[in-house]
């Protein structure tokens, strides 16, 4: 049903892909674009196959190697993981049967899902885009409507262009103000979900909006969007802006120029209703690093551990009062899809720059986003400032965001990471995982223990 | 998909809150691009005291004497958060799991049981916990779940519960309206014409 009067930019994309086949029941809606990786690629794709169901448009459908594969420099389809080699092979092998556009291990667009899509203009404002992957809710920063899936639902977008689902609530996330300096859109997602939960978005398409979020360029708003789904939202998503289509144009997948005035209808009409309102006045936000074993167990990084479930307590060794800084690190890591494109590496870069890993860190690494991210790093030298300072550089993939790029450290080792999860066992059996801010990583590193990224960045103005 | 009407089991609790897909079967457990394989790394890093060896640790709910047989898990708020793997969901029916009652579920999850004949049940958190270790009858039909002379409603939507009774394989009830979707496609081409895409080799 098409309504009238003032519409949220959800409702908008919604009634642009909703399809009437004249029956009831949940919602039949178009889906622009399906993008696989190799962890479930594969099996959505010989699944298809066994059932003898072809990929309905495979110009419209990608998938990347990026979950498993090795990041070691002059990787091959070899991995740490045992078996990971044929998820490689594998996915391989079914893309090029159903005809779908692979970007392989070493190709010069190889890279995480989430950081590839928006480089090569596969995303667009408006459009739908799934993946078997949870924080596909990424690509939203792009004014999509982009959501995780499990295979099951891959296999139906793949094989009718479409999906069957009700049609969620919708909420607005407000921030106010502007971020005081040191404090980024990773804090942003993190405060958020500390302060409403990880379950406070369930049922919801979320759209980040303020100015605040207006003030973000589009990398910081892929930061915040990643994490809806930490919040358990459908997806999370930014209405374009003049910066979104400057981004966008002329990308690969990406039209010429975004002249056509459709573009300019998609954002949220003045006095539309939300169901759902929270507002956060982003002048007030500190760094933000998670305590515990949900993101949703986060401060403010010069705070005292709240009391959570004992649980988490006990997972994380860590008592309700103690103080967050100062807690000895053994493994520091700048990567993931939330947290590993360039700009997130100039920034990475210049707070470490001059300064040294400290002794006691057992593992630092910075791991680019992409494969262009990576060049484009090593173009501008950033790769020779963090080697000098100890951390080691590697080829694109998600790493040690979790663990199945196969890289173990022993249990009970603690580590700070620019990731998203900090579950029981996410980065291994036994680790205990701190999620921040790149900067926070740095600073972190450096000192050895957790450390205030503005404490260094004091220092390095000095 | 195996039809699902009325099921009778112990409920066995896991109830605590943001139990997330990396504990129901953690990445490590997903050896192989199947579905199948999977019922031995369920919740693996709380199941097995030493996870390598297989050794069951006797105070996980799973594990206990009890809970043999349960076909039914009780959960707390924002069950199966994190990653999308639906791995977590065929793990669980590998293992013999077909209903999950919880405060809440996350999206993702809570789509993926439904795909694959798990009934996720709704229900209060006071209601969730009286279930713990009661013999329950669970009728989605009557959209009920017994337990004595408790009886606690549920509700779910139209679609899913049409789909979960029938066992309907939802990609061929979709193939169904092609040619709704073929027509939709073939306006939309006009209106957004930078959708579509040619495959460039």
């Amino acid at each position: 049903m098409t309504s009238t009067g003032p519409k949220t930019l959800f409702e908008k994309i919604w009634e642009t892909h909703r399809i009437d086949t004249g029956t009831s029941g949940a919602g039949l809606v178009a889906i622009d674009r399906v993008f696989l990786h190799e962890r479930t690629g594969a099996a959505a794709l010989k699944s298809m196959a066994a059932a003898g169901r072809p990929v309905r448009d495979p110009a419209r459908v990608f998938a990347v190697m990026d979950h498993i594969v090795d990041t070691r420099i002059g990787r091959g389809d070899g991995t740490l993981m045992e078996g990971g080699s044929a998820f490689i092979t594998e996915t391989r092998a079914a893309a090029k049967a159903a005809g779908i556009t692979l970007f392989d291990v070493n190709d010069p667009d190889q890279g995480i899902t989430h950081v590839i899509s928006p480089e090569l203009g596969i995303v667009l404002p408006g459009v739908t885009l799934v993946a078997p992957d949870s924080h596909t809710c990424t690509q939203g920063a792009l004014g999509a409507l982009a959501w995780g899936i499990g295979s099951s639902e891959a296999e139906h977008a793949m094989a009718t262009g479409t999906l069957r689902i009700e049609k969620p609530k919708t909420m607005r996330v407000t921030f106010t103000g502007q971020l005081a300096a040191g404090v980024t859109a990773k804090d942003m997602a993190l405060a958020l979900i500390a302060a409403h939960g990880a379950g406070g978005g369930a049922g919801h398409a979320v759209e980040f909006a303020g100015e605040a979020v207006e003030a973000l360029d589009i990398e910081a708003r892929m930061t915040l969007c990643n994490m809806a789904t930490e919040f358990s939202a459908m997806a999370g998503f930014i209405a374009p802006d003049a910066k979104t289509f400057e981004y966008l144009a002329g990308r690969r997948y990406a039209p010429a120029n975004f002249d056509d005035p459709y573009w300019q209808t998609l954002s949220t009409d003045e006095g539309a209703t939300f169901d759902t309102e929270i507002v956060i006045d982003a002048g007030s936000l500190a760094p933000m690093v998670s305590w515990g074993t949900s993101p949703q167990h986060s401060m403010p990084i010069d705070g005292a551990v709240p009391q959570g479930p004992e649980r988490a307590h006990q997972y994380i060794d860590l008592a309700p009062g103690a103080a967050m800084l100062g807690t000895p690190i053994d493994v520091a890591f700048v990567g993931s899809c939330t947290n590993a494109r360039l700009s997130d590496l100039r920034r990475a870069a210049a707070l470490v720059k001059g300064h040294k890993v400290a002794d006691t860190i057992k593992k630092a690494m910075v791991v680019p986003g992409s494969s262009s991210v990576k060049r484009a790093a090593e173009a501008e030298g950033l790769d020779t400032i963090f080697t000098e300072a100890g951390f080691e550089w590697r080829a694109s993939g998600c790493s040690l965001c979790f663990f199945a790029g196969g890289e173990r450290f022993p249990e009970g080792s603690r580590t700070i990471s620019s990731t998203n999860r900090n579950f029981e066992g996410r980065q291994g059996p036994g680790i205990r995982t701190h999620i921040a801010s790149p900067e926070t990583v740095i600073a972190s590193a450096v000192a050895g223990v957790i450390a205030d990224p503005r404490e260094l960045a004091k220092e390095s103005a000095q | 998909m195996t039809p699902f009407t009325t099921l009778t089991s112990v409920a066995v609790p896991i109830l605590r809150d943001n139990v997330d897909t990396d504990a129901i079967i953690p990445s490590r457990e997903m050896k192989s691009t199947g579905r199948t394989g999977l019922a031995e790394g369920l919740f693996a890093p709380w199941r097995y005291s030493d996870v390598a060896a297989r050794t069951p640790d006797p105070s996980f709910e799973l594990n206990m004497p009890e809970a043999k047989g349960g076909q039914v898990i009780l959960g707390g708020a924002n069950f199966g958060c994190g990653s999308s793997r639906e791995h977590a969901v065929w793990a669980l029916v590998e293992y013999g799991i077909r209903c999950v009652i919880a405060e809440s579920f996350a999206p993702i999850f809570r789509a993926n049981c439904i795909r694959n004949g798990v009934l996720p049940i709704t229900l209060p958190r006071a209601d969730v916990d009286a279930l713990a270790w009661q013999e329950i009858t669970v009728d989605l039909p009557a959209q009920t779940v017994t337990a004595g002379d408790a009886t606690h409603s549920f509700t779910i939507e139209d679609e899913p519960r049409t789909m979960l009774l029938e066992g309907l394989d939802v990609i061929d009830l979709t193939l169904k309206a092609l040619p709704a979707i073929e027509a939709w496609t073939d306006a939309d081409r006009t209106a957004r014409p930078w959708v579509y895409l040619e495959k460039t080799a």
